[in-house]
């Protein structure tokens, strides 16, 4: 009895990050997977995390037939995952051990009517949707006959055909020769095939997917890095052809204003930002103080951080007044130390998809980038470095790389990831070594889309934090160090200087004035004494003008005589207003002088 | 289907214990069928009666020769004498079934 299947083809999802997007939805549902591959390759725990997948998420339960192992091998291996195996294992699924124990003595032909009558009853009894045949070549060889062997498998594709189950069958693959052992025949039989390989690269191992059929339905073929973490295999899924990455105009602090300024602003919201430099230059600082400034803003901040341990990192920076500590503790702060000799970049890109997966931040920071290079070659490094600036660009974080560039010069072309030519800023920091110095330089190189400072600036580290210090130019260069410290000097005492001419001569200017004003009060109030007096004279000489015709008259009777004018001149003297006055007004105002 | 064949032994003489055997197929499967004659004819030529055979069809009781650890049919399991041994296949090899059996010399 074959199964008759008119609707279009649908798919099970596996739940395994990247797979699903390149299978486009997972595999062919109440069909048939084969999962082939050398060993150590990856099919049982692909397998094995299908199901736990399947039964965690969806309550699915499922079978997993182990013919390699033990049962409880499969859980103790499986136990470095986080899938809670040995709980599923009690409930939802069930692990058949199909282990032939060596002690089993053959003795003509077998077939697998029996194992599939007893998985049949297993599957009404747990009603499993999944199952999965895991190293059944390891049975199927005691035949010892490619044509009864052959029979089986068809035997099992019947019995999967009649049981309406999803199924996974995993089979060994010589990594010598394309074709697996016996089972060529196998790949034309089921629906999709999956090709697991496992190979050195610089002597760092490096996984494969590859998904080389699948009937009815489209996938990406391409060959995809896998990495084994705690939730098991995650997949690199394939990268869309075309960049869509929405520009933001925001602008972000880096965490200092003088920076900030020099960026016109600062970095602009989904950007990436580059920060090369020779060891020491301090670029972790730079970075620590964008990760805090983003804490500090309450956006969740991820610090991916490579051959220096966490713990050491945050010490590190609180000593120049970056302190990431509560952060980390209230978790807006994920950090995360990656070792980077024993990983290739593509298992590293995979780690940080999860990471940022798991962690949703806005912000990133990287440090350094360049370490990814280390283990299985830069050719997959590079790639990786890109795919990765894409990655955090399509999901619009904040990102700040630093990358180790041995040697002084940006011009030599940064990192050998060649990140600075897709990164959006790209900040140099550089050593300035003059008169028995060696001083940290800041330069913006680019910065794409905004204003930006094109001074050498230099950057220095204090217990609050790294500053941008004031410039000073000399000669056409930026003095630093001690050289601007004497210039700052030098100019602060010519400021002093500047101020105390400035006070000494605004008092002068003070003392005039008050002087002036003195005068003018002193005139004026002689004036007042002279109009006084005037008024006085005048009032008095008009008596006496009038007393003296009085008494002119008097003598006149007396004497009856004239000689009038003479009387008058002896008598009147012409008085002499102005000559008094002036004297006492001067007298005033030398008083005045010298008391001040 | 259960088959108990219980022989007792004819001859009292014997020295040989009662051997137990439990054979599991699958229905009409060929295979099956042919350990089924094999095992017969084994019994009959070389423990001349002396033995106790259970024969349990796993289309009925899958469940008990899941429980019994049986994966491939078909397959033949001593219980007694100990050891407990374990053959598989349609029993075509008559020697490799005897040196399962315990019986190796008999073998002609």
């Amino acid at each position: 009895m074959k199964r008759v299947d008119p609707q279009p083809l649908s798919k099970m999802a596996t739940g395994i990050g990247g797979f699903d997007e390149l299978s486009g939805g997972g595999l062919p549902r109440n069909r048939t997977t084969l999962v082939m591959g050398g060993p150590g390759s990856g099919k049982t725990v692909f397998s094995l995390q299908v199901l736990a997948n399947a039964a965690r998420q969806r309550d699915e339960s499922g079978i997993f037939v182990a013919f390699e192992e033990r049962g409880r091998e499969v859980i103790a291996n499986a136990a470095t995952f986080n899938w809670g195996l040995p709980a599923l294992a009690e409930q939802q699924i069930y692990i058949l051990d199909a282990h032939l124990s060596p002690t089993v003595i053959q003795s003509g032909d077998f077939d697998l009517s029996g194992i599939l009558a007893i998985l049949k009853a297993k599957k009404e009894q747990m009603n499993a949707r999944w199952i999965v045949f895991d190293g059944i070549d390891v049975l199927l060889t005691l035949l010892q006959d490619p044509i009864l062997e052959m029979r089986e498998i068809y035997r099992i594709r019947d019995w999967l055909a009649d049981n309406t189950l999803t199924a996974i069958i995993t089979a060994k693959l010589d990594s010598q020769t394309v074709q697996g052992t016996n089972y060529g025949f196998m790949q034309f039989m089921v629906d999709c095939v999956i090709r697991f390989d496992r190979r050195l690269e610089y002597g760092v191992p490096a996984h494969r997917l590859q998904v080389t059929k699948y009937r009815g339905s489209d996938f990406a073929s391409g060959e995809f890095p896998l990495s084994f973490g705690p939730s098991g295999i995650e997949v690199a899924p394939p990268e869309p052809p075309e960049i869509i990455h929405e520009a933001s105009t925001e602008r972000v602090s880096v965490g200092f204003e003088r920076f900030d300024a020099m960026l016109g602003g600062g970095l602009f919201r989904g950007s990436s930002t580059l920060i090369t430099g020779a060891p020491g230059t301090s670029k972790t600082t730079l970075i620590g103080k964008f990760a805090e400034a983003a804490c500090q803003r309450g956006e969740r901040t991820l610090f991916v951080s490579f051959d220096e341990g966490a713990d050491q990192i945050t010490r590190n920076l609180s000593s120049v007044g970056i302190d990431l500590h509560p952060h980390i503790q209230s978790g807006l702060l994920s950090m995360y130390s990656g070792r980077t000799e024993a990983r290739s970049a593509e298992e590293h890109l995979i780690k940080l998809r999860a990471l940022i997966r798991d962690h949703q931040p806005r912000c990133m920071v990287i440090d350094p980038l360049s370490a990814m290079a280390k283990a299985g070659g830069i050719g997959a490094a590079r790639a990786v470095a890109n795919r990765l600036i894409h990655l955090m660009k399509d999901r619009k974080i904040t990102v700040v790389i630093s990358a180790l560039i041995e040697g002084n010069d940006p011009q030599a072309e940064a990192t050998d990831l060649q990140i600075s030519t897709i990164a959006d800023t790209w900040i140099h920091l550089s050593y300035v070594v003059r008169s028995g110095e060696r001083n940290r330089a800041l330069t913006i190189v680019k910065s794409r889309g905004t204003w930006h400072s094109n001074q050498v600036r230099e950057l220095v580290l204090s217990e609050a934090g790294p500053v941008l210090t004031d410039v000073y130019s000399a000669g056409g260069e930026v003095l630093m160090g001690t050289l601007r410290w004497e210039k700052e000097a030098e100019e602060l005492a010519k400021q002093t200087q500047r101020r105390i001419e400035f006070e000494r001569k605004q008092r002068d200017l003070e003392f005039a004035e008050a002087d002036t004003q003195a005068r003018i009060k002193a005139l004026e109030l002689d004036l007042q004494r002279q109009q006084a007096e005037l008024a006085l004279y005048t009032l008095d000489g008009e008596a006496r003008a009038l007393s003296s015709s009085e008494r002119e008259d008097k003598l006149r009777r007396m004497r009856s005589a004239d000689r009038i004018i003479d009387t008058d001149a002896v008598i009147l003297p012409p008085p002499d207003p102005v000559t008094p006055g002036a004297v006492s007004g001067s007298g005033t105002y030398k008083n005045t002088r010298e008391e001040d | 289907m259960r088959r108990q064949q219980i022989v007792k032994p004819s001859d009292p003489t014997a020295v040989t214990a009662v051997m137990v055997m439990r054979l599991y197929v699958v229905g009409s499967a060929p295979n099956s069928v042919q350990a089924l004659a094999n095992l017969e004819s084994i019994c009959q030529q070389h423990l001349e009666g002396h033995y106790q055979l259970e024969i349990v069809d796993v289309l009925e009781q899958p469940l008990r020769a899941l429980a019994d650890g049986v994966i491939v049919t078909p397959s033949l399991i001593k219980l007694s004498p100990l050891p407990v041994t374990q053959v598989v296949g349609n029993l075509s090899n008559t020697g490799k079934v005897l040196l399962a059996l315990g019986r190796p010399g008999k073998s002609p």
